[in-house]
């Protein structure tokens, strides 16, 4: 008998382990689960979730944060699970796909409904989420841009004021005065600088310029700015494009003139940017006198001990003009919510001057979408001694180009990421782009 | 409710044989590993190989297409190149796993008993092998890793090595078999433990030396458990995949794409379940081929000590 008995309890074990995730129902406030990437940026948007529970006593709000690395594949396989969050932070690369698949709730609907205005926020960062079939998925709520970060030691020991900085020049054939500040700035082992004769490139101690990666299909703080500044748009249109540029000769130069910084070793090679640490803990150590950063990573920079920073524009290209990338997140909800009332009401919050304006501008670490934001935000930002005019002088000069949105941008970014990272280590020419192209062109056919 | 069905069915007719009464706890103590090993391997064997046949996302339910991943799987490069750099893992870190933790084993075995010293020949695999795999990968760093410091002190060059193509499978390798080797060395140590020690005073008696010990009598008596402990890790090793996912991503280029982290990008980054089933499957018969090669040549089942 005792055999039966232990079967049976072990039977109960398995049910009650299985049958316990219904919540009672009317017991306390309803629970809306959040999820976001950036660890920055989450004691703002709790203060957003404390000031909406204020607001609304029925909802409660649970912030949940995954590393960038993992953030997407976890949401994956919590759309396949059924334990997907409510509401989650978004991005533009990634969020088509998940459109496509019918995982993300339309909003039409509720903005018609309550009368969202969308010309509130910076212009054109509301249509980036109306996906290819027409309907919209989420409502802004930052925006970002490109702008280089530089060490004030290692400018004051180049003997380089910093105001040289604000009007830099670069073109794809000497690289202009922009490449002449980088190699001023580089120094090697033996104390000789970049420009001077004598100069080991194989013995490093302070590139003038930090590297990230190969920048994969997108390059946004890596080459971007160059490649935009010199007329290259990267697909025939956007969003949605029907054939990608990484054919073009004016693409094929920007990325053969930044390579070349590698081997004159003004920039780190490929094998030392892969081989530990990040591009901010390099710079962190000295190590970069200079860097190419998004807006959203600024407060971090700052929080590096020992090293004082200044910000600085990208440089004006051939077309006359800066450019940056001009990308923003946003909000989505996930199809299968339990309580849609709840998680619009939350997206909704999120996307409002409540939170944006009087909340997240203050807190000085992201551009809100709202434009009446940014000028609150320069000013938090200004508060801790960083003046972010390179950052927003793209948006009051139009100088931003929105991020592209392509279908299938997982298996363009897998064939981008092989060839740029073979051209950057100088393992395939830049004209294997032409290949390249060819490829990821079918992906979108 | 089917898998109390048997139990049941047995324990209802009394009067057995003591043989037949010891089948019934025996099935009871099976059970709980024979559901787990059904519910979470056998069926998603069994399903991922019927997925291996079809075009699925994982959104929308999966279309048959016959053979068409496997067609495809042979002519992408990045699969070969998989199936190259995962053998060259294996390679390496079994390798030198292996050779390393015998010696450790051994001389564990002829010079101490020290629970200290077995202790701290643990302690690498105690550490999670994320963490393993990320301090490493700072202290290897190439610009301001504390071993490129050191090797500079020395006045050598800095090298990259997880950032060289041609380095980072063998640091990831030997990261590896770092953290590995004292679990495997205790293993093995394990085994000579089996070893009567009358063997040793016969051969000591015969004139046998220390050397001559562990190549006539230590080795060939060990064979049964080094086939066992080779299984194991050689499996593991084609396994390697959060190491990494946490360092090279893959790169640079494609030197680290092991197979495993080949089938989770395919499946979970880029949607594509059907070609990732199918790569696993490949897998699953190269494993098998190779476990059943190994017992084979090892002769695993039978023993020496007669």
């Amino acid at each position: 008998m005792k055999g039966r008995i232990s079967v049976l309890a072990l039977a109960a074990l398995l049910l009650s382990g299985c049958g316990q995730s219904t919540t009672d129902p009317g017991a306390g406030p309803v629970t809306i689960d959040y999820w976001m990437w950036d660890t920055n940026q989450q004691p703002q948007y709790q203060a957003c979730a404390d000031a909406f529970t204020k607001a609304n006593p029925d909802y409660k709000v649970k912030i949940t944060q995954y590393g960038w690395s993992d953030y997407w594949s976890t949401l994956t396989a919590a759309f396949v699970s059924g334990t997907a969050p409510d509401v989650f932070t978004s991005h533009l690369s990634n969020y088509p796909q998940f459109a496509a698949q019918g995982q993300l709730l339309p909003i039409d609907d509720l903005v018609a409904r309550d009368k969202i205005d969308l010309s509130l926020y910076q212009d054109g960062l509301a249509d980036l989420w109306v996906a290819k079939d027409g309907k919209r998925y989420g409502l802004p709520k930052d925006f970002d841009t490109v702008a280089l970060i530089y060490n004030k030691q290692k400018l004051k020991e180049a003997g380089i004021d910093p105001k040289e900085l604000d009007d830099l020049r670069w073109n794809p054939q000497d690289g202009g005065t922009y490449e002449k500040l980088i190699a001023r700035l580089t120094v090697d082992e033996n104390g000789k600088r970049g420009d001077e004769p004598g100069f080991d490139k194989k013995h490093v101690a302070t590139y003038g310029l930090g590297l990230n990666s190969s920048g994969s299909g997108s390059g946004q703080t890596e080459w971007s700015m160059y490649a935009m500044s010199n007329g290259w748009a990267y697909g025939d249109r956007n969003p949605w494009p029907t054939t990608l540029n990484y054919a073009d000769p004016r693409f094929k130069e920007t990325i053969k003139w930044f390579t070349s910084l590698i081997d004159k070793g003004y920039m780190p090679s490929m094998s030392i940017v892969t081989s530990g640490v990040a591009q901010m803990d390099a710079y962190g150590a000295g190590k970069y006198a200079m860097v190419t950063e998004g807006s959203w990573n600024t407060k971090a920079y700052w929080a590096l001990k020992g090293v004082e920073s200044g910000l600085a524009p990208t440089p004006v290209g051939p077309t006359g003009k800066r450019a940056s990338l001009f990308n923003g997140l946003a909000d989505n909800i996930s199809a299968t919510t339990d309580n849609p009332d709840a998680a619009w009401a939350w997206m909704k919050f999120l996307a409002s001057p409540a939170c944006q304006t009087d909340i997240v501008a203050d807190h000085g670490v992201i551009f809100p979408a709202i434009k009446q934001a940014t000028v609150r935000a320069e000013k938090a930002f200004a508060k801790q001694g960083i003046d972010v005019k390179p950052f927003t002088m793209h948006v009051e000069q139009g100088t931003t180009h929105l991020a592209l949105i392509a279908d299938r941008w997982a298996d363009v970014s897998a064939v981008m990421t092989e060839t740029m990272d073979a051209i950057f280590s100088f393992k395939a020419p830049v004209d294997s782009l032409d290949q390249a192209n060819e490829k990821v062109n079918a992906l979108l056919g | 409710m089917s898998i109390s069905h048997p139990s049941v069915r047995l324990a209802g007719s009394p009067g057995r044989r003591r043989r037949r009464s010891d089948l019934l706890p025996a099935l009871v103590f099976v059970l709980p590993a024979a559901a787990g090993f059904t519910v979470f391997y056998l069926w998603p064997a069994i399903r991922g190989l019927y997925l291996s046949l079809t075009s699925y996302n994982v959104f929308t339910p999966p279309r048959f297409v016959g053979l068409d991943n496997y067609d495809r799987l042979l002519s992408d490069h990045l699969f070969w190149n998989a199936l190259k750099v995962t053998a060259e893992y294996v390679l390496i870190n079994i390798g030198v796993q292996t050779v390393a933790a015998l010696l450790l084993a051994v001389l564990m075995h002829r010079l101490t008993r020290s629970l200290v010293v077995r202790g701290v020949l643990l302690l690498p695999f105690l550490v999670a092998n994320v963490i393993v795999a990320l301090v490493w990968f700072w202290m290897l760093d190439f610009q301001i890793g504390i071993v490129n410091q050191m090797l500079d002190w020395l006045g050598l060059e800095r090298v990259a090595f997880f950032g060289d193509p041609d380095l980072a499978i063998p640091t990831i390798a030997l990261v590896n078999t770092w953290r590995h080797l004292g679990y495997t060395a205790l293993l093995i140590f394990a085994g000579l433990q089996m070893i009567p020690p009358a063997v040793y005073e016969a051969a000591a008696i015969d004139g046998a030396s220390e050397r001559q010990m562990f190549f006539r009598v230590t080795l060939p008596l060990l064979r049964p458990v080094m086939a066992l402990v080779l299984v194991l890790t050689v499996i593991g090793s084609f396994q390697v995949f959060d190491t990494v996912a946490v360092t090279t991503n893959g790169g640079p280029i494609n030197a680290t794409r092991v197979i495993y982290y080949y089938i989770f990008d395919m499946a979970f980054n880029r949607f594509s379940f059907g070609y990732a089933a199918a790569l696993s499957s490949v897998l699953f018969v190269l494993l098998a081929g190779i476990a059943y090669i190994q017992l084979r040549l090892t002769r695993a089942g039978e023993t020496d000590l007669a």
